[in-house]
């Protein structure tokens, strides 16, 4: 759910404001790297793609239904800068056109699910890919990790933000424990739908994933002969 | 993965009808007029009402002077069902004095501060819907290039945009194969094939981006798109 006006106090807003901003800006000169002047078109079809992912509603239970968030999905998919350009887009887009999470509160929803979610999701991934053997099959799993771990990450400095700014005189430890708790089981959706998007993909097109390219690179061209009877 | 959002039926891209003062004013001064407004909106203190009543008037006049219908945007307001719900139980989950509404024992801090929430969010969802609804989402851009965003951003926001109905159609042909063939794609049963499908929906989408990409390049792309 995204975070609507009024939710947290103005100045807490303009301050993930100006975070969002900064970080915004860096991952503009990082997406730069990861795809060149190739960034404007795939920036804007990555973009695209994760606002369809998110489109797919799934029943969480309760009579509710989730969706995927996909930051750690596009960071490991087509690199941390670029998801971090990707999700904030999307963010803004959904903002301004449809009305889905506030203006004012732009900069919390991109600071908690275009970065947040991102940076853990890339976090994780990255340090499971050093400690785990380099394998293409090791890929998916570690970008599930990711993904479990981003969503309660992302609830628990949305929560901190509250603390801070939260309109609402409701106890804390209680928020806590709910946004944790509900936060953990979206997370397990989350986990699993990542690990299965991003195996499909690995194994039909391992070079798309930029998560899986220095793996890739470490391959050497076989040639082998074949003896034919 | 976030609670559900009912708006999705709605992408964006249909034109803005009509025609009014509002609908010609200058996008990125619309952008900045919401943004000021609803500064003011959220930094209103919870029980200022009259202050509220004012707010919504003025939003009031400018939707009545930019004649969008409000049967095109209430429907929309549904995207704020999610946090209507967590309003609603504010005062029910609130500490502080309890007083009796309808007989009904609730938190007093807690219905003052869910009133709040409730009329904030409000406001904020019909001004963005306004916005939304009096302006071409390619003026948008261009008001936001006005507001000096980045270009490389509002490039990418651009593209977005434009492939946003081929994509989204795209996904929706995958659905209604899936449908056809049996697959109940809201079932975690059939998770997998799902996966798989936003996998080969990733795949195209790169896929087309490098297409277009190219085909930029053969018209002349320098980096900067011609205006």
């Amino acid at each position: 759910m995204h975070v609507p006006d009024g939710f947290l106090d103005a100045p807490t807003s303009v301050a993930t404001g100006v975070v969002a901003t900064a970080a915004v800006a860096v991952a503009l000169r990082g997406a730069r790297r990861e795809l060149d002047d190739r960034t404007a078109p795939m920036a804007g079809l990555v973009a695209t793609f994760v606002f369809a992912a998110q489109m797919v509603n799934f029943p969480v239970g309760a009579g509710t239904s989730g969706h995927l968030m996909g930051g750690a999905l596009a960071a490991v998919l087509a690199g941390p800068w670029t998801a971090v350009l990707c999700l904030s887009v999307v963010l803004v887009v959904q903002a301004l056109l449809m009305a889905d999470g506030g203006i004012t509160a732009l900069g919390t929803n991109i600071t908690l699910i275009g970065i947040v979610t991102v940076a853990v999701g890339w976090a994780v991934f990255a340090l499971l890919r050093r400690v785990l053997p380099s394998r293409l099959a090791v890929v998916a799993p570690a970008a599930a990790v990711g993904a479990l771990l981003s969503v309660p990450v992302a609830a628990l400095v949305f929560t901190g933000l509250f603390a801070l700014g939260g309109n609402v005189p409701v106890d804390l430890g209680a928020v806590l424990a709910a946004m944790l708790g509900w936060h953990t089981v979206i997370g397990i959706g989350e986990a699993v739908v990542t690990g299965l998007v991003v195996a499909s993909v690995v194994s039909s097109r391992p070079d798309l994933v930029h998560g899986a390219r220095s793996l890739l690179s470490e391959r050497e061209l076989e040639t082998r002969t074949i003896e034919i009877a | 993965m976030g609670t559900g959002h009912a708006h999705r039926s709605h992408v964006p891209g249909e034109r803005p009808r009509g025609d009014s003062p509002v609908h010609r004013a200058p996008a990125h001064l619309k952008v900045l007029a919401l943004l000021g407004f609803m500064l003011v909106v959220v930094a209103t203190p919870r029980e200022a009402y009259p202050v509220f009543a004012l707010e919504a008037a003025v939003l009031l006049g400018v939707i009545a002077v930019s004649r969008v219908p409000l049967r095109h945007l209430l429907p929309r307001m549904v995207v704020e069902v999610p946090f209507v719900v967590f309003a609603v139980l504010m005062p029910f989950i609130a500490h502080g004095p309890r007083t009796d509404v309808l007989g009904v024992s609730v938190s007093e801090p807690g219905l003052v501060a869910g009133l709040a929430l409730l009329v904030k969010g409000s406001i904020g969802v019909l001004a963005s819907l306004t916005l939304a609804a009096t302006t071409h989402p390619q003026d948008l851009l261009r008001g936001l290039q006005r507001l000096r965003t980045p270009d490389l951003l509002v490039q990418i926001m651009g593209f977005m945009i434009r492939y946003l109905q081929v994509v989204t159609a795209e996904l929706g042909r995958m659905m209604t194969a899936l449908r056809s063939r049996g697959c109940d794609p809201r079932s975690p049963r059939h998770w997998p094939v799902l996966a798989r499908s936003l996998g080969a929906l990733f795949i195209r989408s790169y896929e087309r981006g490098e297409r277009v990409h190219l085909a930029m390049l053969s018209r002349g792309y320098d980096g900067k798109l011609p205006t």
